[in-house]
């Protein structure tokens, strides 16, 4: 994208015409901040901690009778494959739609991609728009655009129906209200909806349903995701568990279907291990309510179905991390969010807090690409390096591995494949990291300097914040290894 | 993650690579870490000019800087010894992206011919000495924190409680979500302050809720990290090298 903000502009959607809200923002360059808020919030805490401790249980125990390693190791072969032939795939995906009669567009951006599907609304004269839940939607800010064309885009998805009522963004990006618990979701479909408070979440839903289901049937464009996008049958695959996906994508007269360019598989049968592993792994399901195969648009002899299909083809910087042999593994990702539910960092400040429309270890590795290292320079460090996402990644894309390739591009010392790279080098950490290279290059004055630490323990400060706001310092021993084992040595020799 | 390893017999000689903060920090953890060797009849060897395994440089993108100082360690085993590592970090960083960083260069034969040779201590002790440990201590409830490079880098979450089983006066207690970062990571600690806070403390709450009397790692990293945390906030609770209380107790 070619601007780096991520700030979404206040905007007045359908729901029950309150006045204008206060919209919260959050941005990448505000990291820190973001994160102390978060930390210091009991609710988003609780809410977090809750929700993946249970999204982590149930996904060990769904896969409790597979051969994970293999199943994995498969779906990241089939990723591979398709990766290493994408340029090919994608003709064939655009001949093979055309033929089921998908019409195919291609996008370089976001901003190409919205006007893309703006004209299409336009053509048909649409005004309203009803849509299935779509990352890369997010990712262009295709609601503000719609809305600024006067199309109105209504979210039909539980989680992001909830997330445009209360004008947020998602904080993940399978459940995208999961920062709400039920007491919030009870005030704030209150507060919109004018239904009674209530913590009964059947309640709730059939609520919701009522409202969208209306819309469902008077709305002129139906727009939706892809999960995947298989090449050699021109078929796009949604996953899905509420039966919005379907009602988008056949009630409508229009459907538009928006994907990421990297979406795509070779066959058919390889998304049989990628839907298994994906269900999986992201909710901890052996399968999901609703799996929809779209094949083109109303035949002659059909009653139902949309008269126009379209398939948008987005870029925004993807074939950017394609050319790098590294970097490419991150367009393995089927957008599962496990690496983000065991993430420890996720799980304490959140979504919000990472201010990209990709939070969590994704995020880390997939927006400094999108928006550039400078606005999201706090992002590939926010890792211990812990492994968890690498461990429970469905096509094993290796996240640690890949969010220290970002640290090497921030500091000057990778490819310069990722823009912004050498944003964070800067003389006195360059000027530091040479002198431990010294140091630890010359054991000699390395003996020296360790063994005078230990000499001169008592003046070992105690105060070495932020270390030392959190725990107390490390205390040089008085004597260090390297000289006990000397001593040993002397004292065997002498014997 | 770790490809099925197949392990040595028994060896005469061992070498051992202390890591920069035992040797700095925690000595007798090492010289605690020679014991348990010597007593599986192995002799150790500890080469003098040893510094660092350049992991901290490594994460933080410095790999110029940390390949210069991992070129350093590469010449301190000439001899086709074991090479202990009492560090799941340092011995994930070693074994697993010394390859990396030498790769497509002149070192990088020797490069993945020491990572062959790099063993975690509590791996070796459990694989290759297939120690047996009698337990001289009294009854205690201790928890154990394996470190995540130890566990996934390593694929080592086994081999640590493993020896604590042995120890018949000991129960093995498991705190909540034991398999979570603890929060150090190195530079992350710094970097991210207040994220890394938020995982120590709750670390430290765990092992404190499942009722343990005392702790174990087997990373300094780890240790400096919970225990520096336990004593900030002065809480009884302490912890130490899993090597330490190994030799403590069966000494």
């Amino acid at each position: 994208m070619s601007t780096p903000s991520t700030a979404k502009s206040p905007k007045e959607t359908v729901q029950g015409g309150a006045a204008t809200p206060e919209v919260q923002t959050f941005d990448p360059r505000h990291f820190h901040a973001q994160a102390h808020d978060a930390l210091n919030n009991p609710q988003i805490r609780g809410n977090f901690r809750s929700a993946m401790d249970g999204l982590m249980r149930k996904r060990r125990d769904v896969f409790a009778e597979w051969d994970l390693e293999t199943l994995r190791q498969l779906g990241a072969n089939v990723r591979a494959r398709a990766l290493a032939r994408l340029p090919d795939l994608l003709e064939q995906l655009e001949r093979n739609c055309q033929a089921n009669g998908i019409q195919v567009h291609w996008a370089e951006n976001g901003d190409e991609a919205c006007r893309i599907i703006r004209k299409l609304c336009e053509s048909r004269g649409a005004r309203r728009m009803i849509k299935g839940k779509s990352m890369v939607s997010e990712e262009m800010h295709l609601n503000a655009h719609l809305e600024a064309a006067g199309v109105e885009a209504l979210e039909s998805d539980l989680g992001e129906y909830l997330v445009q009522m209360a004008h947020e963004t998602p904080s993940h990006i399978i459940m995208p209200a999961i920062h709400k618990n039920t007491g919030e979701i009870a005030d704030l479909m209150h507060d919109k909806t004018g239904i009674a408070r209530t913590l009964d979440a059947d309640t709730l839903t059939a609520a919701a349903r009522a409202q969208l289901r209306e819309r469902f049937l008077t709305a002129d464009v139906g727009l939706s995701g892809v999960n995947f996008a298989v090449a050699e049958t021109g078929t796009l695959c949604l996953v899905e568990n509420e039966g919005n996906g379907r009602l988008t994508t056949t009630v409508p007269p229009m459907h538009i279907a928006v994907t990421g360019i990297e979406k795509v598989v070779e066959h058919l049968q390889d998304v049989a291990p990628l839907y298994a592993l994906l269900t999986r792994s992201a909710t901890g399901q052996p399968v999901t309510t609703y799996f929809n195969m779209i094949s083109g648009p109303r035949k002659s002899e059909e009653h139902d179905g949309p008269q126009e299909v379209h398939l948008v083809l987005v870029d925004n910087g993807r074939s950017r991390i394609y050319q790098d042999d590294e970097l490419l593994d991150t367009l393995r990702c089927i957008r599962c969010g496990a690496c983000m539910n065991h993430c420890p960092v996720y799980t304490r400040v959140g979504g919000h807090t990472y201010g990209t429309t990709y939070p969590g270890p994704i995020g880390k590795i997939l927006m400094p690409h999108l928006l550039g290292l400078e606005a999201t320079r706090d992002l590939p460090s926010a890792s211990s390096l812990c492994g968890a996402c690498g461990e429970v990644c469905p096509v094993k894309i290796p996240i640690p591995d890949l969010l220290v390739r970002l640290r090497k591009e921030s500091v000057g010392e990778g490819r310069g494949n990722v823009p912004g790279a050498g944003i964070k080098r800067n003389a006195k950490e360059v000027a530091a990291w040479k002198s431990w290279q010294w140091l630890a290059t010359h054991p000699a004055f390395w003996r020296l300097g360790t063994g005078a630490a230990g000499r001169f323990r008592r003046l070992s400060p105690g105060h070495l914040p932020p270390w030392t706001d959190y725990r107390v310092a490390p205390k040089p021993a008085s004597k260090t290894l390297h000289a006990m084992m000397r001593e040993r040595c002397r004292t065997e020799s002498d014997s | 993650m770790t490809p099925v390893k197949l392990y040595p017999a028994k060896p005469e000689k061992v070498y051992l690579f202390g890591t920069c903060l035992i040797d700095l920090f925690y000595p007798e953890a090492g010289m605690d870490v020679v014991h348990l060797l010597e007593r599986e009849g192995i002799e150790v060897i500890y080469p003098d000019d040893q510094t660092c395994c350049g992991q901290p440089a490594y994460t933080s993108g410095y790999h110029d800087e940390a390949r210069a100082v991992a070129a350093a360690q590469l010449d301190l085993f000439p001899e086709p010894w074991p090479i202990i590592v009492p560090s799941g970090s340092c011995g994930g960083m070693m074994r697993t992206h010394y390859a990396q960083l030498f790769a497509d260069s002149e070192r990088q034969a020797q490069a993945e011919e020491v990572a062959s040779r790099v063993f975690e201590l509590t791996e070796f002790l459990v694989h290759v000495c297939h120690v047996r440990l009698v337990d001289r201590g009294e009854p205690q409830r201790l928890a154990m924190h394996t470190s995540c490079s130890a566990r996934r880098e390593m694929g080592l979450a086994e081999t640590g409680p493993q020896l604590l089983q042995q120890l018949s006066n000991v129960t093995l207690v498991e705190q909540a979500r034991a398999a979570e970062c603890c929060g150090f990571g190195g530079t992350f600690a710094v970097r991210h302050p207040e994220v890394s806070a938020a995982m120590v403390a709750d670390k430290g709450a765990a092992i404190e809720a499942a009722e343990a009397e005392h702790f174990v790692t087997s990373d300094c990293g780890c240790l400096m990290n919970i225990d520096g945390h336990l004593q900030h906030e002065r809480r009884a609770l302490r912890g130490e090298h899993i090597a330490s209380y190994l030799w403590r107790r069966t000494a």
